[in-house]
């Protein structure tokens, strides 16, 4: 086959469509990331890199205890975010799509989705209002005489960090598990009720197995993101509550060492694609045990 | 009534998702500089201070043209790709735009620090505005891509082949057939790139240069307390921004769907 036709095969236009995307995200993605590798072998004094092979980098991030802490917290926050996040989101996305009537579902996605276009910075800087020591909680609860002395423990730690969070991925959450809720075919849950499944064993034998692919993707949407982001642990998180993100992004823009800021983001990077993929791997085995 | 406490379930979860964003206009129009309860009276003097912030406006700016640019360039690349995803299968597709969208499961920490180390340590380019918009040209693509495959999945191929036979070139029966029946995808795709981008933060505050973007600029506003009722009454004109535009967004969608004669099924995404 020449140039020719395979430029006016079908096949062949698709291809040629599909170039443009796939150079940019090769040249601002792969490559790139391809340079994170190759600097976290790398080191760097001052301004000056010095291109001479090292594993330097991480045996520094193995041998101090500091980025072993903030990486085993981040995976603790992330994980802890994704399971209450999925948990809540879960009857939200079954409410939506059991018992909402499909002319009224894009008024109820909407409704859902609208806080979360929304400026994320000013958010968290509004939980931080709301959790704070003089904050609309503790003021609510100290003026309704529940409480005499201002709750301390849901600001400037973990706890809020995971608060703020858990609000912040919700729709993350939500979408997907509801796109695999709608896909079941009502038929096969009628089916379970006819042959004498109660409701609740109809849910976790037909429902819950089929609406796993949504769960997963839940997982992964909310997971893997929530390890990167610097902002709410610098903001809600107290000093106790800083996670790995902002280790490197210390690396980066304060402490001016580019290749230990990319050795922290390869290990982390790493750590939560193995997740991932054990969670996929796990998953997919239950499924199979069951069917 | 059946599902009843689900329903107050979803209610109660709505009005957690809902808490933050309930306080802005509080504090956007409260007569105090601490952002704290008990309220203190009304004003509108936080606007005024707003529109006289000439630092805030050309970080406005900023913004408003890096996120119509990336509106542009993700859009033109998702049509690229949904239009392809349309089309027959060639060896590797399914790879390919699997990696095209792998930004959407990225953290977004790991997209800025490969840019930087590239963008400054590899070329030795200055940060500027384009660096930003490169980046979120990136993280939006995905999202086009997403909403303008429901747009060409909606519509019947057998249209444009019609248009051929009557006699129309491959793009010009594109241009004139295609092209519309998209159209309200292609609308609905550069408002959530605008958005997502206008909200950036993470990437944008490792590759903006020497002029800050407006969330760059909140940020630092945040470690000044006295500002803060200022950043409230601009939050409180985004919200408002953000729900216009995604109400138009999803007016554009419902028109799309009606042209292509398909029920309605659900939201964004």
């Amino acid at each position: 086959m020449g140039l020719g036709s395979f430029a006016k095969s079908e096949g062949g236009r698709a291809a040629t469509l599909l170039a443009p995307p796939f150079l940019y995200a090769l040249a601002l993605l792969a490559l790139p990331i391809l340079a994170v590798v190759l600097f976290s072998f790398w080191t760097q004094d001052f301004m000056t890199i010095d291109t001479q092979f090292t594993l330097a980098n991480y045996r520094e991030f193995f041998d101090k205890p500091i980025y072993g802490v903030l990486l085993g917290r981040s995976l603790m926050v992330s994980g802890i975010v994704t399971l209450v996040t999925v948990l809540l989101a879960y009857p939200v996305a079954y409410f939506l799509s059991f018992h909402v009537p499909s002319h009224r579902k894009s008024l109820w996605l909407f409704l859902i989705t609208i806080p979360f276009w929304t400026s994320y910075l000013i958010r968290v800087f509004l939980w931080k209002v709301i959790l704070g020591y003089n904050g609309v909680i503790n003021s609510g609860l100290v003026g309704a005489g529940i409480i005499d002395e201002p709750l301390s423990f849901i600001l400037y730690n973990v706890n809020a960090v995971i608060i703020t969070l858990a609000h912040a991925f919700a729709p993350f959450a939500i979408l997907p598990i509801f796109v695999a809720l709608e896909k079941i075919d009502r038929s096969l849950i009628e089916a379970s009720r006819d042959l004498g499944e109660t409701r609740l064993t109809t849910f976790f034998r037909v429902t819950l197995p089929l609406s796993m692919p949504g769960l997963v993707a839940a997982v992964l949407i909310v997971f893997i993101p929530t390890i990167g982001d610097y902002v709410t642990p610098e903001l809600m998180g107290g000093a106790g509550g800083k996670l790995i993100a902002n280790m490197i992004q210390t690396q980066f823009l304060q402490l001016n060492n580019a290749p230990m800021g990319a050795a922290i983001a390869m290990v982390a990077m790493v750590c939560v694609t193995a997740i991932a993929l054990v969670f996929v791997a796990l998953n997919r085995r239950w499924l199979r045990g069951r069917g | 009534m059946r599902g009843a406490p689900l329903r107050v379930y979803t209610i109660l979860y709505l009005l957690f998702l809902y808490a933050p964003i309930a306080l802005l206009p509080l504090f956007a129009f409260n007569d105090a500089t601490i952002i704290a309860f008990p309220l203190s009276g009304f004003t509108t003097h936080w606007f005024t201070d707003l529109v006289a912030n000439a630092a805030l406006r050309q970080a406005v700016g900023n913004s408003l043209f890096i996120a119509a640019m990336t509106a542009i360039f993700a859009t033109l690349l998702g049509l690229c790709a949904a239009r392809a995803g349309a089309m027959a299968r060639f060896p590797g597709k399914g790879g390919i735009i699997g990696f095209v969208m792998l930004p959407l499961v990225l953290p977004e920490i790991i997209v800025a620090v490969s840019l930087l180390i590239v963008l400054r340590q590899v070329l030795g380019l200055n940060l500027n505005n384009w660096t930003v918009i490169s980046a979120h040209v990136l993280i939006c693509t995905p999202f086009s891509i997403a909403i303008l495959n429901g747009a060409f999945q909606n519509l019947d191929p057998s249209i444009e082949e019609a248009a051929m036979d009557l006699g129309e070139s491959r793009f010009s029966a594109f241009r004139l057939v295609t092209l519309p029946l998209v159209m309200p995808g292609i609308i609905s795709s550069m408002l959530i790139a605008f958005t997502i981008s206008l909200d950036e933060f993470i990437i944008a505050f490792f590759l903006t240069g020497a002029n800050p973007t407006m969330p760059v600029y909140i940020w630092g506003l945040l470690r000044f307390p006295a500002q803060l009722p200022v950043i409230m009454a601009l939050g409180t004109i985004l919200v408002a921004l953000s729900v216009t535009l995604l109400i138009i967004a999803e007016l554009f969608r419902r028109r799309g769907l009606a042209r292509a004669g398909i029920k309605d099924t659900g939201g964004f995404l």
